[in-house]
């Protein structure tokens, strides 16, 4: 569904992504697992039209979108769901949820009964402040405005930060629901125990570079990553 | 909550502030009537007719530094647009060589849509023409904010706002070059163009006085159609924008064009606050429209809660009545009686109500607001909800009682 060849990133004389190609099949949850700098938001940004890449492309569905506006990108299907929620905070959470539609033109009830349907807390909170609501109930919040936009593919950029387990647990729980759904997700993460546990296809991201493929299982195995990233 | 429950709720709460607003209009017509110009409390109706140009003014303001968090201080340029392109387009033929004194036989503008109309079909035509002009007004402030939009909404917070406010004084320069003389008057007052003195009815040897009014309809009518705005998709985008740009980004919201969208509406609206701030002051005089004004709705909508639209409301009306009204005694030697209070020879009246005292108590008073109130009067709600708030409060206290009542028999 989402291809991406040879992609080279550059902020100022930095280069943050070297080169890097992956895929990511439909309707599946695909991981990039990584340190802090290895270069996973740098990528998501970048496919989502926030950076332009130096170098490589982005191809969707068959169709190339490399260097292409936020907003085109958002109209084809793909949706990021950003570090850190970042939802609005003085706006409603319904407010929140439209805002996540504000490129459809078509009926938008429907899917809010769904967001509804898969977070029934949004409903009950549905005219608080997205700002008074706990960070747990914030991300739902971010995830429920990202389906909004009736995605093909949604990105999520570290969904457990900062979250307890519990909830942590929850949120994936709600991550494989979606797919069985038929959404593709395509997510980063630091928890990489979590992350390997629910994908199907994972990429190891070092400096740069993609220095290991498998599925969750092998790479939850194998011997680097367990010294690596699970402790 | 139930979905029907609320729409239901909110049409009653509508219907409530609809009847609110007539009646303050009807209240306006009548005590137009009842006062005469001669009258100590004919300030409270120049009042009126001032705050309530101040408060589109300011409303404006609110959409672009509130709402969308653009942080803009070109308020006065945009307002000498849209009070320069009324005046130019309703001051009648025969007395433009008199206004155009130093380019009599050479000036451009050559159409005065009020006199033509007016001519034309008679007194409903002049009111059209005044409203041509007003909306002319409007629209060239909108064309001149877009072209000023390209370069400027690139920036962001503090580098916009130095940009804009550079873009107000280049506007101004530019009206008051001599160069453009033959277009604008080069920085000559220009007067004698329609006003709200020209909207009285006269039947049957009575004069009826609309002036108050009609400046009260056309500020609210504008007003409501920015609440419209506020409240529409495009309104939830623009607070998207304010909150976070990044996140907005990442909705699918094209940041720039949405930006430029916000500065042309509130320009668009300035504009016609300016053109009505022409009919109330009779004169233009490029000179006034300094950035000392842009600060002084600045202070407006900071006082009365960014984000608020009713807040500005109230902030515009306050600003305007103590400046004007209530705090004039200060200035002019009579202040609440306190003038006659004499300390040692040293008499409060003559020595201390002089020239200029009204502005440092206006100050102090300002200084007291932003103290007590961190996020203006309003903060960033709307008047319903403290009226909401205040009835909860009583009811909850008048069952607190009933209950305690009944324990105690």
């Amino acid at each position: 569904m989402l291809k991406i060849e040879g992609l080279k990133v550059n902020y100022g004389g930095i280069e943050a992504v070297k080169g890097i190609s992956l895929e990511v099949p439909e309707n599946e949850i695909v991981t990039l697992i990584g340190a802090n700098g290895a270069g996973k938001s740098t990528t998501l940004r970048t496919v989502s039209g926030l950076i332009k890449p130096t170098e490589g492309k982005v191809i969707f569905n068959g169709e190339e979108i490399t260097g292409r506006s936020p907003y085109e990108i958002v109209s084809k299907g793909i949706t990021m769901v950003p570090e850190g929620r970042k939802v609005f905070p003085d706006l409603t959470v319904l407010e929140n949820l439209k805002i996540g539609a504000y490129l459809r033109k078509d009926n938008i009830k429907p899917d809010l009964e769904w967001v509804y349907d898969l977070f029934p807390k949004l409903k009950e909170r549905s005219w608080q402040a997205a700002g008074t609501m706990s960070g747990g109930e914030q991300q739902m919040l971010a995830v429920g405005r990202a389906l909004m936009s009736k995605p093909k593919l949604m990105m999520m950029d570290e969904p457990s930060l900062g979250l307890a387990p519990l909830i942590v647990k929850d949120i994936f729980d709600i991550i494989k629901e979606i797919v069985r759904q038929g959404v593709t997700i395509l997510l980063i993460e630091q928890n990489a125990n979590m992350a390997l546990q629910t994908a199907n296809l994972a990429y190891v991201l070092e400096v740069g570079n993609i220095t290991m493929t498998g599925t969750g299982r092998e790479l939850l195995d194998n011997e680097d990553v367990r010294r690596a990233y699970l402790g | 909550m139930d979905v029907i429950n609320s729409t239901k709720k909110i049409s009653t709460k509508n219907l409530t502030i609809i009847a609110l607003l007539v009646a303050f209009f009807i209240l306006l017509i009548i005590l137009e009537q009842v006062i005469a110009p001669t009258d100590r409390m004919n300030m409270l109706l120049v009042s009126l007719r001032q705050g309530s140009i101040f408060a589109l003014l300011a409303v404006s303001m609110n959409l672009l530094n509130g709402f969308t968090g653009l942080f803009s201080l070109g308020h006065a340029g945009f307002m000498l647009i849209g009070a320069t392109t009324y005046a130019l387009f309703s001051i009648p033929l025969a007395q433009r060589t008199d206004v155009f004194l130093w380019f009599s036989d050479s000036y451009l503008i050559r159409t005065s849509f009020p006199e033509v109309l007016g001519n034309a079909i008679g007194g409903p035509g002049m009111i059209m023409g005044m409203l041509i002009a007003i909306t002319l007004a409007g629209l060239i402030t909108a064309v001149f904010a877009f072209l000023v939009g390209l370069p400027v909404l690139r920036m962001r917070s503090d580098y916009l706002a130095i940009a804009t406010l550079g873009f107000a004084e280049i506007i101004r320069a530019l009206i008051m070059w001599q160069g453009l003389g033959t277009l604008t008057n080069a920085g000559n007052p220009l007067r004698n163009f329609t006003r709200h003195v020209d909207l009285n009815i006269t039947i049957g040897g009575q004069t009826f006085g609309l002036i108050t009014f009609t400046l009260a309809l056309l500020s609210a009518i504008c007003i409501f159609v920015i609440i419209l705005i506020v409240s529409s998709s495009y309104g939830r985008a623009f607070k998207a924008i304010r909150e976070d740009d990044i996140a907005a980004e990442a909705m699918g919201i094209n940041l720039f064009k949405h930006k430029q969208l916000s500065f042309c509406i509130s320009s668009f609206f300035v504009g016609i606050g300016g053109a009505l701030l022409a009919i109330f002051m009779g004169t233009v005089a490029p000179i006034q429209f300094r950035a000392a004004m842009t600060y002084e709705f600045l202070l407006i909508v900071v006082l009365g809660g960014i984000g608020s639209v009713s807040g500005s409301v109230i902030g515009a009306m306050l600003f305007v009545f103590a400046s004007m009204w209530w705090l004039r005694g200060l200035d002019s030697g009579a202040f609440l009686g306190l003038e006659r209070i004499t300390i040692g020879g040293f008499n409060i009246g003559e020595r201390v109500f002089v020239s200029g005292f009204r502005l440092v108590v206006f100050s102090v008073i300002i200084m007291c607001v932003v103290l007590f109130f961190r996020r203006g009067l309003l903060g960033d709600k709307e008047l319903p909800y403290y009226v909401k708030k205040l009835k909860d409060t009583i009811v909850t206290r008048i069952t607190r009682k009933e209950k305690a009542g009944v324990s105690d028999g």
